[in-house]
């Protein structure tokens, strides 16, 4: 696949343009991705990031520029389901089981009953939860909604993963769990992945690229290439490179916002 | 959008749909001819209305003292009886199922039974099925109320050494005032509602029930409609006496109703 | 055992009230009648009288459920109570079952169209405070003698469609409410799936309700009843369990129990409905965790 998986063209969102509670979402942003990819976004509350990961879903229009997501139209990339999506709140749903759950997206698509079944003890075995299918969501811990919410994200296996702070819920042990298994799901079935987060641990653990933004007006400021190569597990974490491009992040957060933010790589 | 469109955004919608009710009503019944003893229009209410004010005005009296009569002594004692409730648990578990079942049955039938314990116009047993009726709203709300203490709070108080009664007086009783408020709300539309239908079972002829049930039942449907609304108006005025005592007491929390 | 205590409760508290009962109309009444003043309070009579024909002895009570309805006839009380009172269930539950389609219909119309909720939302919410019931008697002219849609309409019909109107209002605004309860992320998913406003609705929206249509069905259930009962009165539907209760009122002289036979067929009535909800409500709660929203 040629096509890049998303490609921001100095978008812009405004919210309530023209009244008075007027909000600058983001402005001038400028972002590839390539298939493939592990892209995190992180920075402080207001920097746009959960703006920009909606506006890639169609969920918000764009004010300004364009916006390309598997080389077409955010809204047609949509209606053929390019990508899936998790959030902080698994969002399971609770009357449904945990195979019915998964089923949800394919239900919408039309696919028959055997079919959706099959794809959905797939995606459980995938996430390490084969026997899980006919338990109810409540029965199961936080960290495992969260990975049958991550199955069902992949269950039409969409080549793009758009996830927002999904593992915000979870404590610090079940987190880094979740990381490594994101890392391993995704190197196996290839998925794009943007991910928005507030830890800069975990947005080096995980990506290939961390995007830093800031806010008043929501701005990409640095990109940073974290280039730990692909193989990552718990000792990665405890590495002299690992440490290096935390700080590297850190003080790109804490740093002076660079005017005109343009997607550049900053070493 | 500006502060006055936003406003009307909220206000419109209700006056259309509540004007263009009454238009439709209007239009209907004029334009199909409808015969006055299955229908009459809004405008022969409103006539009937004026000529019958006083009449309708002194039946709202009588029916509202019935049904404040009611509120204000069901409030009480069902106040008394969560209090003792939540003291003595046996207490509570005996009155409880006779809550629930008084919440499913429709006891104003109870009314027929009382008319003949007491004089024939007397107004004592419309008072006694109003108060019954606010007694159990009060008491299953205030109930609850009572036992929803905030549990940090009692730890709070825990760690003070304090006593079960301090426990009780400070924290349980006013924890529990939200609901005694939201709970009147609930009850005081409600004891105007048991006042009127209970004068459907006989006895005096003097309140709005007795007059709905009478002027509706033959062809006199606009004087009928005239009470109706007086009803409506009178349970209203306990409602909107009701929400703003809530409101003045309770100002930091509007309870979500409960039954 | 333990799970059966509020069944005993139960029974207790019921045998509490015939004691009171029993008590009163033995002993106490007796001994006030002596001294007229002091069951007054505030210049009106507060206690009851307690003679043979106003207060029955509970044993009368039962018994009369043996004795023939109708001085002659070959049915007893018994029977045509429990004729009467199966017959207003059965209304009832027409008039329930209606209410909810019209009431969740309206939701769902208010639902999607928002203009639609804001305009009708202070209704549904002031319908709970003024006496909808005071409408019954406005139907008593129509029976047999309007013609709907080629639908003649009866006594009945009044009955159903009382209880039924009573009824929408609960559920109406228990829909609504769980209709708009999801997260907002739940409706994002459903926007990410491209999926249309029905197929939210389907998938989303109505199973979220359930919750909030619970405490909405028992109110909507009781309304019913209490709709039904009140229109078998003012309407005169002979063989409902209502009218029942003012036609044995009027042998009060002759025969002063039997109008309890037909109260307590109310009660039975009343309960039955409350059963049938609960039954429901545990039916489509089953696979829902324990934790509810009163």
């Amino acid at each position: 696949m040629s096509e890049l998986a998303v490609q921001a063209t100095g978008v812009g969102k405004v919210f309530n343009a023209g009244r008075p509670n007027q909000v600058d979402a983001l402005t001038d942003v400028d972002l590839t991705v390539a298939p493939g990819e592990f892209v995190s976004l992180i920075g402080p509350s207001g920097c746009g990031k959960s703006t920009l990961l909606r506006l890639i879903a169609d969920l918000l229009d764009t004010t300004t520029g364009e916006l390309r997501v598997n080389g077409k139209a955010p809204r047609q990339a949509r209606l053929d389901q390019d990508y899936g999506m998790a959030f902080q709140q698994a969002g399971l749903f609770e009357w449904r089981s945990v195979s019915k759950n998964i089923e949800l997206p394919l239900e919408l698509k039309g696919w028959d009953k055997a079919k959706r079944r099959a794809r959905a003890q797939e995606m459980l075995e995938l996430v390490k939860l084969p026997d899980r299918g006919d338990a109810m969501p409540w029965q199961l811990s936080g960290g495992q909604q969260q990975r049958i919410a991550i199955a069902r994200a992949l269950a039409a296996h969409p080549p793009l993963l758009l996830m927002d702070e999904p593992f915000g819920a979870l404590d610090e042990m079940t987190r880094e769990h979740m990381q490594a298994e994101l890392l391993r799901i995704c190197g196996e079935t290839g998925t794009t992945v943007v991910f928005v987060t507030h830890s800069i641990p975990e947005a080096v653990y995980l990506s290939d690229r961390v995007v830093v933004m800031s806010p008043g007006p929501g701005r990409i400021t640095h990109i940073v290439d974290v280039g730990l190569g692909r193989h990552r597990d718990d000792d990665t974490r405890e590495t002299d490179g690992f440490y290096d491009k935390i700080t590297e992040v850190r003080e790109a957060l804490r740093g002076s916002r660079v005017a005109g933010a343009r997607g550049i790589e900053d070493r | 959008m500006s502060a006055v469109a936003a406003r009307a955004r909220v206000v419109l919608p209700p006056i259309v749909f509540g004007v263009g009710f009454f238009v439709l009503w209007e239009a209907f019944v004029k334009l199909r001819d409808v015969k006055p003893f299955v229908l009459v229009a809004p405008s022969d209410v409103w006539s009937a209305w004026l000529d019958n004010q006083s009449d309708i005005l002194d039946a709202m009296k009588v029916t509202g003292t019935n049904a404040l009569v009611g509120l204000v002594i069901g409030t009480v004692l069902g106040s008394l009886a969560a209090l003792i409730a939540s003291a003595v648990r046996w207490i509570g578990e005996l009155v409880n199922p006779i809550a629930v079942a008084v919440n499913a049955v429709p006891i104003v039938v109870v009314v027929a039974v009382l008319t003949r314990m007491y004089e024939a116009d007397s107004e004592t047993p419309r008072r006694i099925m109003a108060t019954l009726a606010a007694f159990f709203v009060v008491f299953v709300n205030v109930a609850r109320g009572l036992n929803q203490s905030h549990p940090t709070q009692l730890e709070l108080m825990r760690s003070y050494a304090a006593s079960s009664r301090q426990q009780f007086v400070k924290v349980r009783v006013p924890n529990s005032l939200p609901f005694l408020f939201t709970a009147i709300r609930i009850a005081a539309p409600l004891t105007v509602i048991t006042a009127v239908v209970a004068e459907y079972f006989g006895g005096n002829r003097n309140g709005l029930g007795a007059s709905i049930t009478g002027f509706l039942s033959i062809s006199k449907k606009d004087v009928g409609l005239a009470y109706v609304a007086g009803a409506s108006v009178l349970g209203l005025l306990f409602f909107g006496a009701a929400a703003l005592l809530e409101y003045i007491a309770v100002p930091w929390q509007r309870q979500r109703s409960s039954r | 055992m333990r799970r059966l205590r509020p069944l005993w409760f139960g029974i207790a508290a019921f045998a509490l009230l015939v004691v009171m009962w029993e008590v009163y109309r033995r002993w106490i009444g007796e001994w006030l009648d002596t001294r007229r003043e002091v069951g007054s309070v505030l210049g009106f009579k507060l206690l009851p009288r307690s003679s043979e024909l106003a207060m029955p002895a509970v044993g009368d009570m039962l018994d009369e459920f043996g004795k023939p309805e109708v001085r002659g006839s070959g049915t007893s009380v018994f029977e045509a109570v429990l004729a009467a009172t199966f017959r207003s269930f059965t209304l009832a539950l027409a008039a329930l079952a209606l209410g909810s389609l019209v009431g969740i219909g309206v939701a769902v119309l208010m639902a999607r169209f928002k203009v639609v909720q804001r305009g009708l939302m202070p209704y549904l919410v002031i319908s709970q405070t003024i006496p909808l019931i005071a409408l019954a008697p406005l139907t008593v002219t129509w029976g047999g003698e309007i013609t709907i849609f080629g639908f003649e309409w009866e006594k009945w019909t009044s009955a159903v469609v009382l209880g039924a109107f009573l009824s929408f209002f609960p559920i109406a605004v228990g829909a609504l409410r769980g209709f708009n309860s999801p997260a907002a992320s739940s409706i994002e998913l459903m926007d990410s799936y491209a999926a249309s406003w029905f197929q939210t609705w389907r998938k989303l929206r109505l199973p979220a309700a359930l919750p909030y249509l619970t405490p909405a069905m028992r109110l909507a259930g009781s309304a019913a009843v209490f709709g039904v009962v009140v229109s078998e009165i003012s309407v005169g539907l002979t063989d409902g369990v209502g009218y029942l209760i003012l036609s044995y009122l009027q042998e009060g002289t002759s025969r002063p129990a039997k109008v309890f036979t037909a109260v307590m067929g109310t009660v039975v009535l009343g309960l039955l409905m409350a059963a049938l909800v609960a039954a429901g409500d545990r039916y489509f709660s089953r696979n829902r965790p324990k934790e509810g929203i009163a």
